[in-house]
């Protein structure tokens, strides 16, 4: 190996006659234009789409000002009776708001240990084989109908409660918040194992060389290292749980009650979504009712613009304090 | 060493304890042989590394094989040899880290403090925690400057704060870092420079306090002041500690080792003093190679 220099060197420059630096009138013209038409093109495959969000959500906000304009605000945030067909109508809607919260932020308590845990497993506790056939798997999860949870809600786990803890019914809080926590693993595990393996093996060895256990590792320098995904793994996991609407439906028992006391998740609720999906084939056109119904929309819609600011300034901090320069 | 050679030295250096390893008696130290006296004639706490017939695969392919050497306490013995050739294979199978490499497997045996790490009853955290090592690629934490040279420490239970600021004071300027990074030390170290996040690993090795230190190419990215400073430190550092330096600086091994390893095609061709190694050595490919006539 440390004689084989009989290899001719062939390399010469390109061209015998060098290249112009400097480009032509026409060139120029012609790479402004491309660069022109590229930037126009993509500018407004970005617009559209903006725009069809935009067109939606002022449509959702338009629709809905009938109904916040003749009726008392303060009665749909403050008042837990919701009696749409009653005479005069009822529509407090803040026991349903409080129900939708309350089994995503259930669900999340389940979900978020639980799938960070599972990420950390498949990272750096078992072998590369065995996670390549696991992550697939799990990530098929995140694709099976949401009907299918429902059923499986309706028909196993609620009997299961039911019998299991005696509770008087098995459609409940505690239902839907485990069904919807199963639904939301697969997306909460595998966004939060792809930035976690990401992380390359020079960061474990660094600590391992520091004399630190694999826990230590893991939890002092993998996954605060890591948090960035982690995060996003975390609000993409809500925002799955909260625009959930068949499987609670199904799963909640769907009466508009705040459980009393807070923590009993044995009682129905009933969310937002399944409130809007189930009411509004019965709410007639420009009624009061269907103007609820919108309303709704907007709440949720805020809702999950309130998440994402939290989540942008938890971020933030977070990488502050994590050093990201 | 004579005190003139010690004044321009910061104080605090000298007052410190940075120089002396911990001694520990741990499970890790099984041999009841007696230590071995370093060139002072004072008995010192090194450890001995000693390598039989050692090999290391990845996969199908050889990183190195048939290692036997013996590498002596309180002294800095250097690794040279050509790009590939399985200097950074064998300095990372003396703390183990090839463990985390898939695939990997060994023959052989190596030895530390007469205990065979690669048994399957050796305590990784504490051969790790008394075999430090500065890899060839800075890897800082992103976390702050503090952070990376308090997280060694702070696992060994440190958590007093001034005792920890003590512990990263004195690595950062042993390492010759505190100068420049003294006023920002909540500052992230993924926003240092490459030679700066090179001393800064260094600084993170010495603060654990190994009593061996594997350094793999630590001067690769440091200008000549920076890498004086860093062989100052092994200077100082080699009457209490094993070192064993990977470097493609010629000078450099002359300079800092006192016996020089040359490896070629993850073989060991020649070990003996570095004085020997560079101006008579017994093989044509160590001459070949240090007098900068290989390939
Ligand atoms: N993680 C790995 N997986 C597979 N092969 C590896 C791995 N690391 C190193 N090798 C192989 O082992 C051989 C020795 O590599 P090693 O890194 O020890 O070389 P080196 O002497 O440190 O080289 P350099 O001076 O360039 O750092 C090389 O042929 C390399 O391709
Ligand atoms: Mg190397």
């Amino acid at each position: 190996m440390m004689n084989d220099g009989n290899v001719t060197l062939t390399l010469t420059p390109a061209a015998d006659s060098p290249r112009p630096l400097v480009l032509t009138p026409g060139q120029d013209l012609r790479g402004y234009l491309a660069a022109l038409l590229g930037r126009a093109f993509l500018f407004f495959l970005t617009f559209s789409s903006v725009l069809a969000v935009m067109l939606i959500l002022v449509f959702v906000v338009i629709r809905s000002l009938g109904f916040l304009s003749s009726s008392s605000l303060m009665e749909f945030l403050a008042s837990q009776s919701w009696r749409p067909t009653a005479d005069p109508p009822v529509f407090g809607a803040l026991a349903i708001i409080v129900g939708s919260l309350y089994v995503s932020l259930a669900a999340l308590v389940f979900a978020v240990p639980l799938g960070i845990l599972a990420a950390v497993f498949l990272s750096d506790m078992v072998s590369w084989k065995v996670r390549n056939v696991v992550k697939p798997i799990v990530e098929i999860l995140a694709a099976i109908p949401s009907v299918a949870y429902g059923f499986f809600a309706v028909l196993v786990l609620a009997p299961w409660l039911q019998r299991e803890f005696g509770f008087s019914t098995g459609t409940n809080a505690l239902n839907a918040s485990l069904i919807l926590a199963v639904m939301a693993l697969p997306t909460i595990i595998s966004v939060a194992e792809d930035s976690i393996s990401a992380l390359g093996r020079e960061l474990r060895e660094a600590s391992y060389s520091c004399g630190a256990t694999r826990m230590e590792t893991l939890l002092r320098v993998v996954i605060p290292a890591a948090h960035s995904g982690i995060i996003a793994a975390v609000v993409l996991g809500m925002m799955r749980a909260i625009g959930e609407t068949m499987v609670v439906w199904m799963a909640s028992g769907n009466a508009p009650q705040i459980p009393h006391p807070w923590w009993d998740l044995a009682q129905s609720v009933r969310t937002l979504t399944a409130t809007i999906a189930g009411e509004m084939g019965e709410a007639p056109e420009t009624s009061l009712h269907r103007g609820a119904l919108f309303a709704m929309g907007v709440l949720l819609l805020l809702m999950t613009l309130g998440m994402n600011i939290v989540s942008e300034y938890f971020l933030a901090r977070a990488k502050k304090a994590g050093g990201k320069a | 060493m004579p005190e003139e050679e010690r004044k321009d030295m910061p104080t605090s250096v000298l007052k410190n304890d940075i120089t002396k390893p911990n001694v520990r008696t741990t499970t890790f130290t099984i041999d009841g042989r007696e230590r071995p006296a370093n060139l002072a004639g004072e008995t010192c706490t090194c450890a001995v590394i000693h390598s039989e017939n050692f090999s290391l695969h990845y996969g199908s392919k050889a990183g190195v094989q048939n290692i036997t050497m013996d590498i002596y306490p309180c002294s800095v013995t250097a690794i040279i040899g050509p790009s590939g050739c399985g200097k950074s294979t064998f300095l990372r199978s003396i703390n183990r880290m090839n463990d985390l490499i898939p695939h990997v497997h060994t023959e052989g045996k190596l030895l530390v403090d007469g205990h065979d790490i690669y048994d399957k009853h050796t305590n990784l955290v504490n051969l790790r925690q008394q075999v430090g090592m500065v890899f060839q690629k800075p890897n800082p934490f992103p976390k702050s400057i503090f952070d990376n040279v308090a997280y060694g420490p702070s696992l060994q239970g440190v958590r007093n704060k001034g005792e920890l600021q003590n512990v990263v004071e004195q690595s950062l300027r042993a390492a010759a870092l505190w100068e420049e990074v003294k006023d920002d030390l909540k500052k992230s170290a993924l926003a240092l420079s490459g030679g700066q996040q090179q001393r800064l690993c260094i600084a993170r090795a010495l603060a654990t306090k190994p009593r061996v230190l594997l350094m793999d190419e630590p001067c690769s990215a440091l200008d000549p002041i920076a890498t004086g400073r860093i062989e100052d430190l092994m200077h100082q550092l080699q009457s209490t500690y094993t070192i064993v330096i990977v470097t493609h600086n010629m000078q450099q091994a002359a300079r800092v080792s006192e016996r020089a390893a040359f490896f070629c095609l993850g073989e060991l061709i020649e070990y003996d003093w570095t004085s020997k190694i560079f101006s008579n050595p017994a093989k044509k490919e160590t001459e070949d190679y240090v007098t900068g006539r290989f390939g």
